[in-house]
């Protein structure tokens, strides 16, 4: 398994949003988590990720390892990535000088020497023409005074550059336009793996018919309270999730 | 590609203030206090014309009558002026033609702070003047500026080459009446650089001084002329440390800079005086007057400053506007950490016809200081059609800082327009998030973020200078932000 997620709860001032998530997702798989707005998505990936200033219990562990403790830039060093669903802006802050002091980090966590600036400048060509995103793009300061669709592409073209072993990609087909989720979505499929998982959050099942699916998911207040195939996907937008919310009612 | 700044972090980690070092140079050092045998003394030292002794002295009388101004946002101890060595210079001849003259431990005192002068006359192309304490100790380059007709050396040396320029030029901009510490600075100033750029050239180097406290018990009163005659154009980079101690040292320094018609004079500063420590004990007080006077139509003086050190700023570069179609321009980023002071700023004058001034001011506080923003534009009567833009922004870290603005207009000319714009912000958790879900640590996020923040101003620094910049922002606030 490369992440297993158990019992995970997390609560801000006394209001718990996670109430016991369990997930595992093995090396090589894509999972996709689907859910009603306010229902613990983005919090459940900024908690994967290491944020701070949340109360949480529970494990999460990482290629084995528990990794609670650890700091986000630790856990991204390690390999894991979040493609943010509001992508922030970085004033002043070159995109080029910003990523190449974070691949840098990672290179050196796992031993390699850094990249020198030509094969960095390589390396970053190659990734963009993956997503194309413009050559301008990247020379301007991060994400400042991008369009929403170009913020969502520039964070696929960093998980591109970081190679990352899991990557959580929170709503990042929201405000791509037509032509823009397909270019996206290929270049996502073109950085699949056997050794790369990913967890794509998603209102939408169109994403799920580019990048497919092994397992869906459903989140609801805070739980997962169904999981599936890829055919999950296609009754859920069929509909809606409120025969899952009676159905939970039935049951419980 | 420039070097990315992370890797400059990452050299730069294991330091804290890395120009703290003291060198055994031997020094001729004259006993504490100031009386007007002192400044007898510093001028015969020097060999000065009868001239420059009776001004010395007057500026002396005029600075007897004078107290300290008060109205600034800092406090600091009572500075007793009498507990003050006035002149240290080193033992060895103060003035070389070349490098090989100069003695070795001075040598290795810039080598050491990173400004090897034999490195920079070769690969930078850019003429240094270093001056030690109380004396320059070097210029290089000289001959090839002759070619050109610049003349670049200290102002030591300009006083008996050229006495005319000196005579003509001297307190015109910053007269000995201005405030206490020019008026301190005239009776005793002991070294600094003299720049005169002929009509019609332009430098064809940057020219550069570093300025380096060392003696004990000093202050360091350096004076600066530059001179851009008509239709020329020179660059001046100014540099300065001092070692760590726990003492306070005062640097009170005077820089005029004069433009005549379409002459252009870029004055860049990159100010790492010895801070103090986190407890604030030790540190430079730096009280400086800077000004520029655009004294032809179309002249240029634009002041670029990165001021990260001393333990007290006090300093407002300023513009002079009073060619018709002059410009000033000021760009400043202000760090202050753990318990430093800074009051910094500028004032534009305007005075001539369609006369422009630009400000932008970029404060960035942290640890337990205070930075204060304080500028003036003045637009007198005649100064149709001035325009001023000012962008005073202040950056917080964590919540025992201050950041104040104290933007002061005075606007007797109906046709001008002014623009001001101020913000203050806080570098954002979810900023920081972002930067360290990539793999920096919180640490280098802070650096990368504040160099982005300065950058409007940084890049107006001259390429080499900016790095060097980038670097200083980044250690001075290492073990200053949570
Ligand atoms: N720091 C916080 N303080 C208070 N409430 C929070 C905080 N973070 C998240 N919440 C609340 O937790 C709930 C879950 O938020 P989250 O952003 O995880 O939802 P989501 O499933 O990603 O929604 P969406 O589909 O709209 O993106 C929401 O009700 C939100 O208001
Ligand atoms: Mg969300």
């Amino acid at each position: 398994m490369l992440l297993e997620i158990e019992n995970l709860k997390a609560s801000v001032e006394g209001k718990e949003i996670l109430k016991g998530i369990n997930l595992s997702i093995p090396a090589g798989e894509v999972h996709a988590i689907m859910g009603p707005n306010g229902s613990g998505k983005s919090t459940l990936s900024s908690i994967i990720a290491g944020k701070d200033g949340y109360e949480i219990s529970g494990s999460i562990r990482f290629d084995g390892v528990e990794i609670m403790d650890w700091e986000p830039e630790i856990r991204s060093r390690a390999g894991i990535f979040l493609a943010f669903q509001y992508p922030v802006e970085l004033p002043g802050v070159g995109l080029s000088s910003f990523l190449r002091a974070c691949v840098n980090e990672s290179r050196k966590h796992r031993g390699e020497p850094e990249l020198d600036a030509s094969a960095f400048l390589a390396l970053m060509r190659e990734k963009a023409a993956l997503v194309e995103l413009s050559q301008e793009l990247i020379r301007r300061p991060v994400n400042q005074g991008f369009s929403g669709g170009e913020k969502k592409r520039n964070e696929i073209f960093q998980m591109a550059m970081l190679d990352p072993k899991m990557a959580i990609l929170d709503e990042t087909d929201s405000g791509l336009d037509i032509d823009a989720l397909r270019i996206v979505a290929e270049g996502v499929n073109k950085l699949r793996h056997a050794q790369r998982s990913m967890l794509v959050i998603t209102h939408y099942q169109r994403l799920l018919e580019y990048i497919i699916p092994d397992r869906v998911h459903v989140l609801i207040d805070g739980a997962i309270v169904m999981s599936g195939d890829r055919n999950l996907a296609l009754t859920l937008e069929e509909k809606g999730y409120d025969w899952i919310r009676a159905g939970q009612e039935v049951s419980s | 590609m420039a070097q990315s700044e992370q890797e400059l972090l990452e050299q730069l980690s294991e330091r804290d203030y890395p120009h703290g070092f003291e060198s055994n140079i031997e020094q001729e050092i004259i006993p504490k206090g100031l009386t007007e045998d002192t400044i007898r003394f510093i001028s015969q030292r020097k060999n000065e014309p009868d001239w420059l002794l009776q001004w010395r002295l007057k500026a002396y009388k005029h600075w007897l009558g004078l107290k300290e101004p008060n109205w600034q946002k800092l406090t600091y101890p009572a500075i007793d002026y009498q507990d003050i060595s006035y002149f240290a210079a080193p033992k060895a001849a103060p003035v070389l033609n070349s490098l090989d003259e100069l003695d070795p431990e001075i040598k290795s005192t810039y080598d050491r702070l990173g400004i090897p002068l034999e490195e920079q006359m070769m690969l930078a192309g850019v003429a240094v003047d270093a001056v030690l304490d109380s004396v320059s100790v070097v210029t290089t380059f000289k001959e090839k500026l002759a070619e050109k007709g610049v003349l670049f050396c200290s102002i030591s040396e300009a006083v008996h080459l050229y006495p005319e320029l000196v005579r003509a030029y001297l307190g015109t901009v910053v007269p000995f009446t201005d405030n206490f510490f020019s008026a301190l600075n005239s009776a005793v100033f002991t070294d600094g650089s003299f720049v005169f750029i002929p009509p019609g050239v332009r430098c064809p180097m940057e020219l550069s001084t570093y300025f380096r406290i060392n003696a004990r018990g000093t202050g360091q009163f350096e004076r600066t002329l530059i001179v851009a005659s008509e239709d020329s154009y020179v660059s001046y980079l100014e540099g300065c440390t001092a070692p760590k101690r726990d003492e306070n040292q005062l640097h009170a320094a005077v820089v005029e800079l004069v433009a005549l018609d379409r002459g252009e004079i870029k004055y860049s500063t990159v100010q790492n005086w010895y801070p103090g420590d986190k407890d604030g004990k030790g540190g430079i007080y730096n009280f400086v007057t800077k000004r520029g006077l655009c004294k032809g139509t179309s002249s240029k003086i634009s002041w670029t400053q990165v001021e990260t050190g001393s333990a007290i700023t006090w300093k407002y570069p300023s513009v002079v506007l009073q060619g018709d179609d002059s410009r000033g321009e000021f760009y400043s980023v202000a760090m202050t950490t753990h318990l430093q002071q800074a009051d910094t700023g500028t004032k534009m004058f305007h005075i001539g016809k369609n006369t422009q001034s630009r400000i932008v001011s970029k404060g960035i506080s942290a640890g337990r200081s205070q930075n204060s923003y304080r500028g003036l534009v003045k637009i007198r009567k005649s100064a149709h059609k001035a325009r001023n833009y000012s962008q005073c922004d202040s950056l917080l870290m964590g919540n025992r800082c201050g950041a104040h603005t104290f933007p002061y207009f005075e606007i007797h000319q109906p046709s001008a327009i002014v623009e001001h714009e101020a913000t203050t912000s806080k570098i954002a958790e979810d900023i920081l998030f972002y930067c360290t879900q990539r793999g920096l640590s919180r640490e280098s996020a802070i650096a990368m973020i504040v160099n982005g923040y300065a950058r409007e101003v940084l890049d107006h620094l001259p390429m080499e200078f900016a790095v060097e910049a980038r670097k200083l922002l980044a250690i001075s606030l290492e073990g200053s932000v949570g």
